[in-house]
């Protein structure tokens, strides 16, 4: 049977809109190349460490795009270093503990700490070009990108069911096609979401990587983070909000063009059984998926590209099957590796305990104070944070119509870094006569609210409906019904929920307690003050202190107190069926 | 005739040399022969998925070893799959690229690769559902996957690992008639089937040969060869009656000495444990009742019938009835002891008396918990003082249920209760006084 071709209107507009599909992704292809030009006539120009930033608004455009570049290299190296560390982590048994650990201090020590040397040593590497002034400032965020998504992957890894880890062993496949299609899959909703947040901190702490003094070194690098910074410096109101204007625009752009597509397309990595009733959805994924040019290179070109790395792989791995005596060489060239390593590191630490040697008195006991000041205003941020998100967040989830209408809004809102706002803020607070004091509280709480809130209402969507009906029946009265039915469903969530928080506060200390505004310095006593002044002055040693301290405090709160409190969410709280 | 695979003195265990191993299958000789389906059935925990593991090269046996063709097998065995029960598609692949996968790990190419799938799926009979997901499948769907991916790769020996168990009663049914249509039309190039089962009627319809295992460790309680005709019925007395001596077997008294404590240490030196089955104490009470309901003795396969229980999971009860004196098995048949009845006849306050006596008598480790708690000036113990005590007899994850059972029973004879938070045991009189206001009739 032959179908005949209706030309309805529909079938018409559907060829129209494709044939327009593909007009515009053939633009996007243009307009990367032409970026790629513009990015590198001025990466491989004469090093210009400290460009002139204008404040107009006019070079808003130029300064986003290279903002926008910056994180997205920054992003790209987080995601396979995230995929390598994961790997060998998951995999390595003798080396898992040593990583993992790693993992849990790099996340506690501040973007700044690790300015000074990733700055200096890029210089050092390309001392003519800008290329090694804008590599640094890429591999700084890329510090504050990194660390969650490692730690993602590896926890993919080590949950992969059992079974499916067995089908992937008896039917042979290979370490490549083992990662295609079990490992990689599996990790994936996992990746996208901690990319998410990553991508998220990496605008928060824009403003901190794209300008700073380096004791006598001024480093300004043409950029959305250092034009709002200038602006702020300088108490230009007007350029404070076209910036702010701009950077909400790109975070909202990119969270539709990028953020949304990945997160429905990512929907079918899910590891279930049973189709979901809602599924995540995305109109820009939809348009690329319906677009012709698209298709065709995928069919052309990915698909047999893929298609040869995978036989290649296959047939690699059959050869490799074939077992081979244990290498003795490899063993010698481990522990070669790992006693060079470890000298590496004692030497660094004899180093590091010389340096503080010259340390004075008032310093230790300055640094003593700020680390408890700021531990005080962690503490308070997180009982601020608590204290609204809980009602509201429980309110959100048990409404569905209230979610509807709130969930988008706090997405948007939780995507606009709050070191954007900090300028407006200033200018409120000064204006009402609060100190930079109490209004790094507020700074901190800007930055670290919504992941408390996303799991509150994610919590109270996960409280069975007969619990709750639980409580209608035996007439609970309110105070009953939040004890017994609502703060135990959702703790394991608000656990979650305040662990990020509170990393994430301590870690927004280094930009909310020390601020440039009107050609001033804002600061009050706090350990990230100390450490965002000490590499202002480029007193190294109170930097390595002061980050020791916070790597210190960051750690043992986590062992002491999330930990346990995660575990206790883990057995007791836990729902089960 | 040679045999495909053929494991020789093989063995699995746990733990540390010495004392404390703890045995799951005790040195065995299998073999799998071309032509046959071999079924294995044994209660559940009896090792039977690990010896398949062991078979195929998946996992390694502590002892022993395990021959392909003439090879020892040191890594997954080549040319053999598994069916699994939980299905292990890969969800974010459609169907038919879940059937190729195992041919482009062989660096089958596309083209070849996608013909070869389709006919496979064609002769499962889900042709039309290529481009579906796993998810959008119905189980029985979703295990026809499960055999076509199998079988894909024309394996050898196809291994089974309770392939059956997670679907519903006729899906399960229809697929079986269709894997042994497959089978006898040789429209599956495989020579051997090896499946692991609970399900002794889907062993006696399924299979050429029954290996029945026994637990604590595994051992192979019996081998035979089913002799019955294609297409075997299920009303035929041959067939029932083959399904009665395969339920006295594994229900047979001298399941008695598996129940004995796993490592033989030397008398004295340390406590001995008997594994405590874990069976619910109302499940205990009730099965009781009926007993005594029952004149007293009854036949297994009725009870569980009469139950609506499997009989893995009645089982279980009737080793703690064993245990606790209240009951004896014989011959397939459970019967009440006077201590049973009396306990079955007794009202809730006595019933708790008569469960602390027998528990103490019998129980090695609730009676240890109990002295021990006693012996102690404050009434309290770490609960990780039993738990590494029993760590040298059983597996972790054994050793916790162990110790979850223990707790759960001592909780009832009320001897003792444990508080999950500090994890610690204590005697019921230390509680709180509002908690406990029985312990005081003691």
């Amino acid at each position: 049977m032959t179908l005949r071709p209706v030309l309805s209107r529909t079938v018409i507009g559907e060829r129209t809109w494709s044939a327009l599909l593909d007009l515009a992704v053939f633009a996007a292809v243009l307009a990367g190349i032409e970026g790629l030009v513009v990015m590198t006539r001025y990466w491989f120009g004469a090093m210009t460490p400290a460009a002139e930033i204008s404040r107009s608004p006019t070079a808003l455009p130029l300064y986003a795009f290279y903002s926008v570049v910056r994180i997205a290299i920054a992003y790209v190296l987080s995601l396979l270093f995230a995929l390598g560390y994961g790997y060998i982590a998951a995999y390595n048994k003798r080396l898992e503990g040593l990583m993992v650990a790693t993992l849990d201090v790099l996340q506690s020590i501040p973007v700044l700490s690790f300015l000074p040397g990733v700055m200096l040593a890029m210089v050092a590497l390309f001392p003519t070009r800008q290329l090694g002034v804008e590599f640094g400032a890429i591999l700084l965020i890329f510090t504050g990108q990194v660390w969650n998504m490692a730690f993602s992957f590896y926890a993919s890894l080590k949950s992969i069911p059992r079974e499916l880890r067995e089908a992937a062993r008896i039917y042979g496949f290979g370490k490549w096609q083992r990662f295609v299609e079990l490992e990689l899959p599996y990790g994936a909703i996992g990746l996208v979401w901690n990319s998410m947040v990553s991508v998220a901190g990496g605008w928060f702490f824009l403003m901190a990587c794209e300008m700073f003094v380096l004791g006598k070194r001024d480093f300004r690098l043409p950029g959305l983070g250092s034009y709002l910074q200038t602006a702020a410096s300088n108490g230009d109101t007007a350029a404070i909000f076209w910036g702010l204007g701009t950077m909400i625009g790109v975070i909202l752009l990119i969270d539709q063009l990028v953020w949304r597509p990945a997160i429905a397309w990512s929907d079918k990595f899910k590891f279930e059984q049973v189709e979901s009733s809602a599924q995540p959805s995305s109109a820009v994924l939809n348009l690329l998926r319906r677009s012709n040019l698209l298709e065709r290179f995928r069919m052309a070109v990915l698909a047999p590209l893929s298609e040869r790395i995978g036989l290649r792989a296959a047939r690699h791995s059959e050869i490799a099957e074939t077992p081979r005596p244990a290498a003795h060489w490899k063993m010698v060239v481990g522990m070669v590796v790992g006693a060079l390593l470890g000298g590496a590191i004692l030497y660094s630490l004899f180093e590091a305990a010389m340096t503080l040697k010259t340390l004075t008195a008032p310093e230790l006991i300055s640094t003593l104070l700020g680390a408890a000041a700021t531990w005080a205003r962690v503490i308070v941020s997180l009982l601020i944070a608590a204290a609204w998100t809980i009602p509201a967040g429980v309110a959100i989830g048990f409404d569905p119509k209230l979610a509807r209408f709130a969930q988008p809004f706090a997405q948007v809102a939780a995507s606009v870094p709050a070191t954007a706002l900090f300028p407006v803020l200033l200018l409120a607070l000064i204006r009402m006569g609060g100190g930079l004091g109490v209004g790094s509280i507020l700074l901190m709480l800007l930055g670290t609210q919504w992941y408390v809130l996303f799991n509150v209402v994610a919590g109270a969507m996960a409280i069975p409906t007969d619990l709750r009906e639980v409580a209608d029946v035996f007439h609970f009265g309110q105070w009953a019904r939040w004890r017994t039915v609502i703060l135990p469903g959702i703790f394991p969530y608000l656990i979650t929920g305040m662990v990020t928080a509170s990393g994430g506060a301590w870690n927004a200390s280094i930009v909310a307690e020390y601020f440039h505004f009107k050609g001033q310095t804002l600061q009050t006593i706090g350990l990230g003050a100390q450490i965002s002044s000490a590499t202002d002055s480029g007193n190294w040693d109170l930097l390595l202190l002061s980050t020791i301290v916070m790597a210190v405090l960051v750690v043992s709160v986590n062992r002491s107190v999330w930990r346990p409190l995660y575990r206790l969410a883990q057995t007791r709280f836990k729902l089960e069926g | 005739m040679h045999a495909i695979i053929e494991a020789r003195k093989v063995e699995k265990s746990y733990g540390s040399e010495g004392a404390g191993m703890i045995q799951v299958i005790a040195p065995m000789d299998l073999a799998i022969y071309p032509g046959e389906i071999l079924a294995v059935l044994g209660p559940s925990g009896s090792g039977k998925s690990t010896l398949l593991r062991i078979l195929t090269g998946l996992a390694r046996p502590s002892g022993g070893e395990v021959i392909h063709h003439g090879h020892e097998v040191g890594g997954p065995c080549e040319n053999v799959s598994i069916v699994f029960q939980s299905f292990a598609l890969f969800p974010w692949l459609t169907v038919l690229e879940n059937v190729a996968a195992p041919l482009k790990a062989r660096g089958v190419p596309a083209a070849e690769r996608t013909a070869r799938s389709v006919k496979i799926l064609d002769t499962v009979g889900l042709d039309g559902f290529e481009n579906a997901y796993p998810k959008e499948l119905s189980g029985g769907m979703k295990q026809r996957v499960g055999f076509a991916r199998a079988l894909v790769v024309e394996p050898e020996v196809l291994f089974m690992d309770e392939p059956f168990s997670a679907l519903d009663v006729l899906t399960a049914e229809n697929l079986r008639g269709e894997l042994l249509e497959l089978w006898q039309s040789h429209k599956m190039p495989t020579r051997a089937v090896f499946v692991v089962t609970h399900n002794i009627e889907e062993a006696v319809l399924l299979a050429d040969r029954i290996i029945v295992l026994g637990k604590n460790p595994a051992t192979i309680r019996t081998d035979f060869r089913v002799a019955l005709e294609r297409p075997r019925d299920r009303k035929d007395v041959r067939f029932t009656n083959l399904v009665d001596y395969i339920y006295r077997v594994l229900t047979r008294p001298d399941l008695a000495p598996a129940l004995q404590p796993v490592a033989a240490v030397a008398p004295g030196a340390k406590p001995k444990y008997q594994m405590l089955p874990h069976a619910a104490r109302g499940a205990i009470a009730g099965l009781l009742e009926m007993l005594a309901g029952h004149n007293g003795r009854d036949d297994m396969y009725r009870l569980a019938a009469a139950l609506s229980f499997e009989i893995d999971d009645l089982l279980p009860v009737v080793d703690a009835e064993v245990m606790l004196g209240f009951a004896k098995v014989e011959e397939g048949d459970v019967e009440i002891t006077p201590a049973g009845r009396a306990f079955a006849e007794a009202d809730i306050l006595h019933r708790k008396e008569l469960f602390r006596t027998a528990a103490l008598e019998n129980i090695a480790l609730i009676r240890q918990i109990t002295h021990s708690l006693e012996a102690r000036a404050d009434h309290t113990l770490p609960d990780g003082v039993f738990e590494d005590l029993l760590d040298e007899h059983f597996s972790e994850e054994e050793a916790k249920a162990q110790l979850e059972t223990a707790i759960n029973w001592g909780r009832y004879a009320e001897l003792f209760d444990h508080d999950n938070d500090t994890r610690q045991f204590f005697l019921p009189e230390e509680a709180p006084a509002d908690s406990q206001p029985e312990a005081a009739s003691r």
